[in-house]
């Protein structure tokens, strides 16, 4: 176990110096940069700016001023952090460094004020595919090649084919315009986040009743399975004991990649409600060439999605035994 | 024994023959066969073919069909709602303009007016905003899209495949080291590395066109074939690190054949089966990709069409003070259908090839 998570971490830091390497000198190596505005600058200010963030130093410095708690400036000049006044300490101390286009603002501070809200978006994204999922999914295989099993798999199979922001646009024209139930966009109260949340998941909710209902038809094809009926258990019990427990792996599985698609998906669907979270600024921060927010998202995606990974295996290890952790 | 068998196997010339006419009315049944009867018996799946197949010549012969044209714009003030064909079939309204089609495309063009002259359909799926007929955008959307979907899968194709014999037959540390890559590249989150690669080649695209004759969409193609090969050459691998223990695959050392050769040669094939079924499945995969590129801005660009360009337009036009369904519903149906076949397809494909599930019914 102990021995799994170092090697898990180890693992992380190689992938996250990838991430960061790459992003950092194939953001810097396009033309363009962060003070590029339709007015040209006068030279000597953007000079100063460009000084400002040490923008004018060799790729090579700047990577190593960015990595670590370094000084590098000859004179001895700090690179300023957000408000102008903290010293800048590199992100492996957690200080992922000022944004070049929100000029008052750290990128922590932004990233601080939108992640809760795409958590918040990602998480009744993730809860409601789950609870459809894998409702639809259990159904489907106990009532297998039923009209209902039909039924649905046929949603589900329409689910996975069509794209998210379509799904929303169907549930805006049902739920606002015909039945005005819900707000149209916006962020600020649970309602505004029912539209999102259901569009958002819809895929995925589609894509775990697949796999459920292939987990679960497998399992309840299995020898323990027939055993339990025959001692005599309820069905009731004999599926909640005995094969869901079996049935769901392939769907604990799929969580990690879930995840990953969720929040790749809430790029589309922050952007249709007018939702103030994180998904927008990656589009937003990599077009304005805002190189500090750009790394800082992409980073924090990178953990993110490394971690529940990580979880995501160390979860299938407690449901099936039969797993070890030394992969091979 | 050698005997015995010797004088089993010593026949006259009309005795052998005799047997090997017998041997000939049995026809042997091949793994593509097989699969073919199958699929053929698999009623959704072989609905799913055949509509693709139509669709797909429909989608081949666009420049051909009386359609409007998918770009010509007739300023109003809002979207025109559908025309039913059985209210009007068509008009003489049709004006030429395109975007720049290829030569093969032109002298097509060319064939349609010479054979229907400016006659063309009439608004059967409504209008944009821009007074473009719908019907025919999605038909040209349609071309894009596939084009796009297919050639990003066969570079994955390509990638995949490869990276995954090469290193399922080498084994050992080779192979730990290539599927250790493998695995950091799966924790990226990729669609930001594409996001900023499309970024970067939006930057350079005058560049890109005049020195290396390479335009923008090729580079698409490849950057979206290039992150969908993972899952490809981890499914190769592992049929191949089971392949390679057979006697085939020895024989074929005992003769002297490289490992080049015995990759490429009789390896490769022998998991197509399987490659297959992940290419059905990885189209669809790539045109929700690229709706998904259109929608933030860095797909295709106008005046050229694809879907998700059209779902995009759809999408945009929603307000609550008219709903111009037919923008938002016609693509997706198209889409949607499309993708439900290509899936369902996938699927029957999945059960045909099957090794675990042959000989039985």
């Amino acid at each position: 176990m102990i021995r799994f998570l170092l090697r898990r971490l180890l693992w992380f830091g190689l992938t996250l110096l990838c991430v960061v390497s790459v992003s950092f000198f194939l953001m810097r190596s396009v033309r363009g940069g962060p003070f590029d505005n339709e007015r040209t600058l006068n030279p000597a200010i953007e000079r100063n700016m460009q000084a400002r963030y040490h923008l004018d130093w060799p790729q090579w410095k700047q990577f190593l001023q960015y990595i670590g708690p370094l000084n590098l400036a000859e004179d001895g000049a700090e690179l300023v952090g957000g408000d102008g006044t903290d010293p800048f300490g590199g992100i492996l101390t957690g200080d992922f460094g000022p944004s070049f286009k929100y000029r008052d603002f750290t990128v922590n501070d932004i990233i601080g004020q939108s992640l809760p809200i795409s958590v918040s978006l990602g998480s009744i994204a993730l809860l409601w595919a789950l609870v459809l999922g894998l409702t639809a999914g259990i159904a489907s295989a106990l009532y297998r090649n039923s009209k209902t099993d039909v039924a649905l798999r046929l949603a589900a199979t329409t689910g996975i084919a069509l794209p998210n922001f379509v799904i929303a646009g169907f549930l805006v024209i049902l739920f606002v315009f015909l039945m005005p139930l819900l707000p149209v966009a916006g962020y600020g109260t649970p309602k505004h986040l029912i539209l999102p949340g259901f569009a958002l998941g819809a895929p995925f909710a589609a894509y775990i009743a697949r796999l459920s209902r292939t987990g679960m038809l497998e399992v309840l094809s299995q020898d323990h399975i027939r055993t339990a009926h025959a001692k005599g258990l309820p069905s009731r019990l004999v599926l909640l004991r005995h094969a869901i427990k079996g049935g769901l792996l392939p769907v604990v599985s799929y969580l990690g990649p879930a995840t990953a698609g969720i929040l790749t998906g809430s790029l589309v669907i922050e952007r249709i409600f007018a939702i103030p979270g994180t998904g927008s600024h990656f589009v937003n921060s990599a077009l304005n060439r805002d190189y500090t927010l750009s790394m800082g998202v992409t980073i924090l995606y990178t953990v993110l999605v490394y971690g529940l990974n990580t979880l995501v295996d160390l979860a299938y290890t407690f449901l099936d035994p039969r797993i070890k952790l030394e992969e091979s | 024994m050698s005997q015995v068998t010797r004088e089993r196997w010593d026949l006259g010339g009309t005795q052998m023959e005799e047997l090997l006419s017998d041997v000939a009315r049995f026809k042997g049944e091949s793994l593509w066969q097989d699969a073919w009867r199958r699929l053929k018996a698999n009623r959704a799946s072989w609905y799913a073919l055949v509509f693709l197949m139509i669709f797909g010549g429909i989608s081949l012969l666009a420049p051909v069909l009386p359609l409007p044209s998918p770009t010509a714009i007739d300023l109003q003030i809002e979207p025109q709602p559908p025309v039913a064909p059985w209210q009007e079939l068509g008009n003489d309204g049709f004006r030429r303009e395109y975007w720049d089609l290829n030569a093969l495309d032109e002298s097509l063009v060319d064939l349609r007016q010479l054979i229907f002259g400016d006659w063309q359909l009439s608004n059967w799926m409504g209008t944009d905003a821009k007074g473009r007929d719908i019907l025919s955008r999605i038909i040209w959307g349609s071309r894009t899209s596939i084009l796009v979907a297919i050639a990003a899968t066969l570079c994955s194709l390509l990638i995949g495949v490869s990276y995954g014999a090469v290193s399922g037959f080498f084994g050992g540390r080779i192979d730990n080291l290539m599927m250790r890559i493998v695995d950091v590249l799966y924790s990226i989150p990729f669609i930001f590395v594409v996001i900023f690669l499309i970024t970067i080649v939006n930057e350079y695209r005058t560049e890109l066109e005049d020195s290396w004759g390479v335009n923008r969409e090729v580079v698409f193609y490849v950057v979206i074939g290039a992150i969908y090969w993972l899952t490809m050459a981890r499914v190769v691998r592992g049929q191949v690190l089971s392949l390679r223990e057979t006697e085939f695959v020895e024989a074929a050392r005992v003769i002297g054949a490289s490992s080049a050769r015995i990759v490429f040669v009789h390896l490769v094939p022998n998991v197509l089966s399987i490659v297959i079924v992940y290419l059905t499945l990885t189209i669809p995969a790539v045109m929700l990709f690229e709706a998904f590129l259109s929608f933030l801005g860095l797909g295709i660009e106008p005046p050229k069409v694809s879907w998700g360009l059209l779902a995009v337009d759809g999408s945009e036009v929603i307000n609550p003070v008219r709903i111009y369904w037919w923008l938002i519903v016609f693509p997706a149906a198209a889409m949607g259908a499309t993708l439900l076949a290509l899936n369902v397809l996938g699927d029957g494909l999945r059960d045909a090839l099957d090794p675990k599930l042959r000989g039985k019914d």
